[in-house]
């Protein structure tokens, strides 16, 4: 009997800066014959009508008219990560191609970043350390303060599946935590983590110390941090974003951190990414700025990449598949 | 101490107490003899490794600290050193900034808190703290004390007591040190304690810096014996500039800065005026200090710190 062949799943690359993790190759290759875009390019007659699967790590392959058109027999896009902003669903839908993504295998590590981003400034950890090793420290100074995190006001705007397992951690800091949300939250999930629902953004956005973002990036929460919005903020306060840069008018961040218009900012995400050299965040001193690493845990990384094997599968197989991503209607 | 110097002979039997902050003033034989009637020496913070406590109550003074104001701001930073390290949080930060970065690295990780084992050595009320934090990130929480903890207050946790250190450094991803400073926990993180932690794994301290064997700590992290180290803490402060521990790119160190926040310190302060007034008072003293018995011990002990 004639041995089934492996499904063939395009793949940008493997290793090096923004390709797919050597140590994740033998999984892959377990389930899948990986063909890279090199490949693809090299023998596209041959393979556009064997790949049934684009297996989407870092947002690459890009998924364009170009690339969609020349493979007609394509089933599935698995993208790694929560974020979808990166994909034009409604061109992929057009071909008919369904899309997953990873939103809870990184759900722990991107709530641990929002609190580690909160801590760190709070305590002006990052600067510390500065002082810690330059050459020029002779003592260190006895006024030289930062904010205590345990009971202060967090305010958390985007309470999905990330921030709700912020708001956990928040909890045993004793935070007292307001929450925005399209929807509210059943009373026993608000319960659990003391979490009070605020339908006017604005009165969590004058009544928290803190402001954590863990919205995922639409037209609707496009810009949604504007110079109003941070007005609207105590002069005291911190603004944490971990969901995406487009979500922050950045512009007018810049101009609230250089006026004291808000005391802090924490970003583990920005537009573009990483931001020009010469961008004025780059040289506020009220700032810290982590390179998109909300997911990236060794932990966490295999998980997506299990989980994106397991959406292919299903979809090369008609089962329903794990974190499908419905279409835009 | 400028006003009590240049008018000492009308201010010296009026000082009934002597607030301490920062370790100042240093109190002497020859401080504690200029000062007849003084009943209290109140220190700001928790640690009195810095007072000889002996002398001290030769002149029957007493000495309170303050264990409540410092013990919330010194568990958040026991957690943010935790997660900066794990995160790589100041090496991001770096990055982020440098004007050589062009693009960020897919393959560049960290280690995942949420789920991995801490492990505490010193569950006092800093170390419960700790481990009520740590409990909301799921981590699997052992920990190393004196004495164990009654049941209640373990279930709350989670914690696991592991009456052997032996046994917590060898199962332990983080090893937070959360003792106070004694002759018992003088440098008692040493070279062998270090080769029993997984070389994945990472010591925090935020306790004192002479808790730690510094130069095998050095060295562990030069060889991998352990995988990083976070400190808040270190002998002397700040280490002298050409420091090996300043050299190491799988450490991060921070200038004591455990209590350093605008409300522990003004808790502090309020700790020590309760403390001061008591005494003078005759009242129950909320935070006293007792020597302990081994005062030989203890004088070999601060000669180190020297």
């Amino acid at each position: 009997m004639e041995e089934q062949e492996l499904p063939y799943v395009l793949i940008a690359t493997i290793g090096g800066i923004d390709g797919v993790y050597e140590d994740h190759v033998e999984f892959l290759k377990k389930h899948f014959n990986l063909i890279t875009m090199k490949q693809f390019h090299e023998h596209k007659s041959h393979l556009s009508e064997k790949i049934k699967a684009i297996y989407m790590w870092w947002n690459k392959p890009v998924a364009n008219q170009e690339l969609l058109s020349s493979l007609p027999n394509l089933k599935v896009i698995a993208t790694g990560g929560a974020g979808v902003d990166h994909l034009d669903l409604k061109l992929i839908s057009s071909f008919g191609v369904k899309v997953a993504n990873t939103p809870i295998a990184v759900s722990n590590a991107t709530a641990d970043m929002g609190m580690a981003l909160m801590l760190a400034s709070a305590r002006r950890i990052v600067e510390g350390c500065q002082i810690a090793v330059s050459p020029n420290t002779e003592y260190f100074a006895a006024d030289w303060l930062g904010d205590e995190v345990t009971g202060a006001t967090l305010g958390i705007i985007g309470m999905g599946r990330i921030g709700y397992k912020v708001a956990q951690r928040a909890k045993a800091f004793e935070m007292k935590i307001l929450y925005h949300n399209r929807s509210q939250r059943k009373e026993e999930e608000e319960q659990a983590v003391g979490a009070i629902y605020c339908k006017n953004i604005d009165d969590l956005l004058l009544q928290s110390d803190f402001v954590m973002l863990c919205v995922n990036l639409t037209p609707q929460t496009e810009k949604l941090i504007g110079k109003k919005e941070l007005e609207m903020m105590k002069p005291t306060a911190t603004l944490i974003n971990i969901s995406r840069g487009l979500v922050v008018d950045q512009d007018a961040l810049v101009e609230a951190l250089q006026n004291g218009v808000i005391k802090a900012a924490a970003l583990d995400v920005t537009y573009p990414e990483p931001l020009p050299r010469n961008h004025p965040l780059l040289t506020l001193k009220n700032i810290i700025i982590t390179p998109h690493v909300g997911g990236s845990t060794t932990k966490s990384c295999r998980l997506v990449m299990e989980n994106m094997v397991e959406s292919i599968l299903a979809a090369l197989n008609g089962l329903p598949i794990p974190n499908e991503v419905n279409p835009p209607k | 101490m400028k006003e009590f110097l240049e008018n000492k002979k009308r201010l010296n039997e009026k000082i009934k107490s002597v607030f301490i902050h920062e370790c100042k003033p240093v109190i002497d034989r020859e401080l504690l003899q200029s000062l007849p009637h003084l009943k209290v020496i109140a220190n700001s913070g928790v640690g009195v490794d810095h007072l000889d406590l002996k002398l001290i109550a030769s002149f029957g003074i007493k000495v309170t600290n303050t264990p409540h104001a410092v013990s919330d701001s010194t568990a958040d930073i026991g957690m943010a050193l935790m997660l900066a390290s794990a995160r790589r949080l100041v090496e991001g930060c770096q990055i982020s900034v440098s004007p050589q970065t062009e693009h960020f690295a897919a393959d560049w990780l960290g280690d995942e808190v949420t789920g991995a084992t801490l492990g505490i050595i010193g569950m006092g009320s800093i170390g419960y703290k700790v481990a009520k934090r740590a409990k909301a990130f799921e981590m699997k929480i052992l920990y190393h004390n004196r004495n164990q903890r009654k049941e209640e207050e373990e279930k709350a946790v989670g914690a696991c007591y592991c009456e052997k250190m032996e046994d917590l450094l060898q199962q332990s991803d983080f090893v937070m040190l959360v003792v106070n400073l004694t002759p018992q926990t003088f440098r008692f993180i040493g070279k062998r304690e270090l080769e029993l932690m997984k070389p994945s794994a990472t010591l925090i301290n935020i306790s004192r810096g002479a808790v730690v064997d510094q130069d095998a700590l050095v060295e562990a992290l030069q060889n991998g014996t352990i995988k990083a180290a976070a400190l808040d803490v270190t002998y002397p402060e700040p280490l002298p500039r050409d420091h090996s521990l300043l050299k190491l790119k799988n450490i991060i160190i921070t200038p004591h800065i455990g209590t350093a926040t605008v409300q522990a310190t003004r808790k502090m302060t309020e700790e020590a005026v309760a403390n001061i007034l008591a005494v003078l008072n005759g009242l129950t003293i909320p935070s006293e200090v007792i020597p302990i018995r081994c005062f030989r011990e203890h004088t070999y002990a601060l000669a180190y710190l020297l």
